[in-house]
């Protein structure tokens, strides 16, 4: 048996996928899968996603809408018999498909609203929770043309602020300058 | 008073300020008083981690580095997203020294990793159980409720070390010591949905509603939660969820903070309990 990581050998995680993933140790046993509560809803499950990974596939695995569906609960890494960090392997195929800019169409609003999201933290440095959904709303009429998406929502929002739970006055840190440095030196190196 | 570091993050300084309300109010009546880690940003949420490893780190690293600049050696993150992206940063930071020496550069602050995080079950163990149940003024005889862990409390174990990420007991053990009655059910570390309430909200739907039946069908009156998503998810959005599977839930959910604030004496107001969408069993 070969050790690639005592040997100094290539390990068997394809070159566009970070090292640390050893998905050469994944059986397919299916455990991942079995307790992912979005299973039923993917196009590509999460152990056939880590086979895609681990045959070199990279580029089918990052186009399956499912990476888009996960819900980043952790159930897969955390029951994996093999120590197979599935959930991160799933972030790293995100984080590809981002890049590249090719996520599955129907998953479009998900790529949105974390692109709208990592925005709005760049210029406020904490969430301001309107100007999000302002901005991805926009966003996404802009991409599908969906009216009743656009509106939906609109009646919470009378009942938020009834409630003191929307806010007009943004929290914004006083230090934005390193914010703006920070992801400089973050989105370059990607 | 003991006073510890408080990152509130996002949420709690946003529509989840009932949480905000709940953990300070019921904390002081323990003698736990918070401190906000100054000028905190975001951790970078389930955004950062999905769009730029880079991001992920050093977004819970830049908040790590301020904590330790203002001479915190624990800090309570409400918020288990937060709690687990800021440990597992500094995790990775304690074991890479480049990294560690990288991220300090980065986040134009020395890091070292020395700063402890805690959820707020934990913080309230620390309080102390015993203590807790001593001080209780009015048990809370009419409660039944469904401790709901959700995702990120428990998971990933190697990260949060904290409790039995498939059978854990630490709310039901707080619960139990204010009277009440805990119940067994089978979604107590299932997922909601978390963040993706607006991007995908048929997901969020369609996972809460399971947790609220199944919570319902094992006896309880009501959910108990740490986590603001959870409580968007299972609270705000409940009228959607009955609207939407044509079910009706009624079903009251508290953070922990308002259970134990309630037995201690404070009042719904007080606790922030006036804020929350679906009025108390
Ligand atoms: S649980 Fe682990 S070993 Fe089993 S299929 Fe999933 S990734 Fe592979
Ligand atoms: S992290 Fe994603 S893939 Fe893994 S179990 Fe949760 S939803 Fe499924």
């Amino acid at each position: 048996m070969i050790d690639a990581a005592t040997s100094g050998e290539a390990t068997a995680v394809p070159a566009d996928l970070p090292a640390f993933l050893d998905l050469e140790n994944c059986y397919q046993c299916g455990k991942c899968t079995a307790g992912c509560p979005v299973a039923e809803r993917m196009d590509v499950v999460p152990n056939q996603l880590v086979r895609l990974a681990q045959l070199g596939l990279v580029e089918r695995a990052r186009r399956a809408e499912s990476i888009w569906q996960c819900v980043s609960c952790q159930t897969c890494s955390t029951r994996c018999p093999k120590s197979v960090d599935c959930a991160a392997v799933i972030d790293a195929l995100r984080q590809l498909s981002f890049e590249k800019g090719d996520a599955a169409g129907s998953q479009r609003r998900t790529v949105l609203f974390q692109e709208a999201f990592l925005r709005n933290i760049r210029r406020n440095g904490r969430l301001n929770e309107l100007e999000l959904v302002g901005v991805f709303k926009t966003k996404a009429f802009l991409d599908d043309l969906s009216i009743p998406f656009l509106f939906k929502d609109a009646m919470l929002a009378p009942r938020m602020r009834a409630k003191g739970k929307l806010h007009f006055k943004p929290d914004r840190v006083k230090d934005g300058g390193v914010l703006e440095r920070m992801f400089d030196r973050c989105l370059r190196q990607a | 008073m003991t006073e510890i570091g408080y990152y509130p993050g996002c949420a709690l300084h946003g529509s989840s300020n009932d949480y905000e309300t709940s953990a300070r109010a019921c904390l002081a009546a323990l003698g736990v008083q918070l401190r906000e880690v100054t000028d905190w940003v975001c951790c970078g949420a389930t955004a950062a981690h999905a769009l730029n490893h880079k991001l992920s780190v050093a977004l819970p690293a830049r908040n790590l580095a301020l904590a330790e600049h203002d001479g915190f050696r624990e800090i309570l993150a409400p918020c288990p997203m937060c709690s687990m992206e800021l440990l597992k940063a500094r995790q990775e930071i304690l074991a890479d020294e480049a990294l560690r020496a990288e991220m300090s550069s980065l986040v134009e602050l020395e890091l070292r990793g020395g700063v402890n995080v805690l959820n707020l079950v934990q913080a309230l163990q620390s309080a102390g159980i015993d203590r807790i149940k001593a001080a209780v003024k009015k048990p809370l005889d009419g409660i039944r409720a469904a401790c709901y862990y959700g995702c990120l409390l428990t998971r990933p174990p190697g990260v949060v070390r904290f409790d039995d990420p498939e059978q854990p007991r630490s709310m039901e053990a707080i619960v139990g010591a204010l009277g009440a009655k805990t119940v067994d059910w089978n979604y107590r570390t299932e997922c909601c949905g978390a963040g993706l309430t607006m991007a995908n909200e048929e997901t969020v739907l369609e996972l809460s509603h399971r947790i609220l039946t199944n919570a319902a069908a094992h006896g309880a009156n009501c959910v108990v939660t740490v986590c603001p998503m959870c409580h968007v998810n299972l609270d705000m959005k409940q009228a959607d969820i009955e609207r939407r599977f044509n079910a009706k839930h009624k079903m009251a959910i508290y953070y922990l903070s308002d259970l134990v604030g309630l037995a201690l004496g404070l009042s719904e107001k007080e606790l922030g309990i006036d804020r929350h969408f679906v009025a108390r069993t």
